[in-house]
């Protein structure tokens, strides 16, 4: 039984190779540049627009809002590395329905590879907005001793982004396949319903713990409230 | 091994990539788009905000206008009215002169139209009276009536006055023709010598005569030659009181007379031609 489609290699070459992830990637990549290509290519900014657009928009601002809402003050800033997180994900798990269909997210490389990413930009957005040194600050505070604590925090919770994800694609995969055998028909078709449902639960979660760590890493958020002086 | 680090990097690539293309074709121009509808819907609010309070500007000063024009017009109105109520006065007080002068003119017609028929009442009953009194003296004429007549005719003829005498005498005297004596009936013989004598012992001179009959004159006797006349007959009478109660009416006709006209004495005349 294969457990990831990293194991369907349609090409190899040495070191190199082409397999189902990649290429299901690909497939996605083209899909989402494509449409968004053919919606924003006429946008409208009166008050008529497209049925398209209006759908681009709501999950734009919707995205954006959420950001926002974790307590990144400057939500544009993030929109492209935590949005383009949500929308990979959320798409790549929708698009379990289709038959022959093998998520990228039910691979491990790929959530890793999303996980590093989150891990590297963690840092970066933090040194952009507050420098190196702030940044380094951040790892000995609220003391020193918490250094190491800071350190495996931020290595584990990379290390969960990344299971988490695959975890739950891959068991969803998994679990169809196995109903498929067990019980035709009928079964399977709830569960895809169920997969789909933790498909978006999981890409909202994936995209939500970057944010809440790219927002713990900056100091671009909402200053907490001062507390009320004693009378 | 679940990992594949060829794949881990490839789809940490590829997730860039995926990045890069979305902000280029997804995020930037729909951002874009929301951004100049919002800056669009801004400038469309300010301006029906600015078109308003222009609005509101025209109608406090519509209003102003209004109030105005409604006073301008009340202020007209009235005026109007007072124009119009001098105007009926004057209207109404013409009015009530032409009424006065039509009435004053109608009575004066009517009384002209009475002054006409009285005067014609008038004239008409003098015609009935001459016409009855001329039909009865004629009735009552008779060759006695023509004898007195005579009579009286020559004892005129002897007591005529100096210059009239004098006038008929020449008259009489200087005629190529015979005098012509005129009368109602034919005169008897002793009349015609009566009135011959008088007429010679008168004038001491062989008057020539002719005599003619002629009814028109109701009853008397008429003497004329070379353009001189001397009458007398009851017709003058008549004829003179006819013309002395036409005088009278034609006096009472004028409204200003005040004094009335003495009838006058009816004499028998002596006219010159």
């Amino acid at each position: 039984m294969r457990l990831s489609p990293d194991e369907m290699i349609f090409w190899q070459h040495g070191f190199l190779k082409l397999n189902a992830t990649i290429v299901f990637t690909w497939a996605l990549m083209l899909v989402m540049a494509v449409g968004s290509k053919l919606v924003t290519r006429k946008l409208s900014t009166g008050l008529e627009h497209s049925h398209w657009q209006n759908l681009l928009e709501i999950i734009v601002s919707g995205i954006e809002k959420q950001i926002e809402d974790v307590g990144l003050r400057n939500p544009k800033k993030y929109l492209g590395f935590l949005g383009t997180l949500f929308l990979f994900v959320a798409m790549a798990n929708l698009c379990t329905v289709i038959p022959f269909y093998e998520p990228p997210t039910g691979s491990l490389s790929t959530t890793a590879a999303l996980a590093l990413c989150v891990f590297v930009a963690v840092p970066l957005f933090g040194i952009l907005d507050q420098g190196l040194g702030g940044y380094l600050k951040s790892y000995i505070e609220p003391t020193v001793i918490m250094l190491p604590f800071n350190i495996i925090s931020e290595l584990s919770r990379t290390l969960a982004l990344a299971v988490r994800l695959f975890g739950n694609m891959m068991s969803g995969v998994m679990i169809i396949g196995i109903l498929l055998t067990i019980t035709p028909l009928l079964f399977p078709i709830v569960m895809t319903a169920l997969g789909l449902l933790t498909g978006m639960v999981q890409a909202y979660i994936f995209s939500i713990l970057a944010a809440v760590y790219i927002a713990a890493a900056t100091r671009d958020r909402d200053p907490k409230p001062e507390p009320a002086p004693n009378t | 091994m679940l990992i594949d680090w060829f794949t881990v990097g490839a789809q940490a690539l590829n997730f860039l990539v995926l990045v890069w293309l979305l902000k280029r074709f997804l995020y930037k121009p729909i951002l874009d788009a929301i951004e100049a509808r919002e800056k669009r819907i801004a400038a469309e609010l300010a301006d029906a905000a600015a078109k308003e309070g222009e609005a509101q500007k025209e109608r406090d000063e519509f209003q102003h206008k209004n109030e105005e024009f409604d006073q301008q017009r009340a202020a007209l109105l009235g005026k109007a009215t007072d124009e119009a109520k001098v105007e009926r006065q004057r209207l109404i007080d013409e009015a009530r002169q032409a009424a006065d002068a039509l009435g004053a003119k109608r009575q004066e017609a009517l009384r002209n139209d009475a002054q006409e028929l009285n005067q014609a009442i008038s004239r008409r009953t003098q015609q009935e009276v001459f016409a009855i009194a001329r039909k009865a003296l004629t009735d009552l004429a008779s060759t006695s009536l023509e004898e007195r007549l005579g009579e009286v005719f020559t004892r005129r003829l002897r007591t005529m006055d100096g210059k009239a005498k004098e006038c008929l005498g020449e008259a009489l005297k200087t005629a190529s023709q015979p005098a012509l004596v005129r009368s109602v009936f034919d005169l008897p013989e002793e009349q015609r010598a009566a009135i011959q004598n008088a007429l010679n012992e008168t004038f001491s001179a062989e008057i020539r005569l002719r005599f003619e009959t002629a009814p028109d004159l109701v009853s008397g006797i008429e003497l004329s030659t070379n353009g001189q006349k001397v009458a007398w007959s009851i017709a003058d009478y008549l004829a003179s009181m006819e013309k002395g109660v036409s005088e009278l009416l034609k006096e009472k006709a004028r409204p200003d007379a005040t004094t009335e006209p003495k009838p006058e004495e009816s004499k028998p005349e002596t006219t010159s031609q």
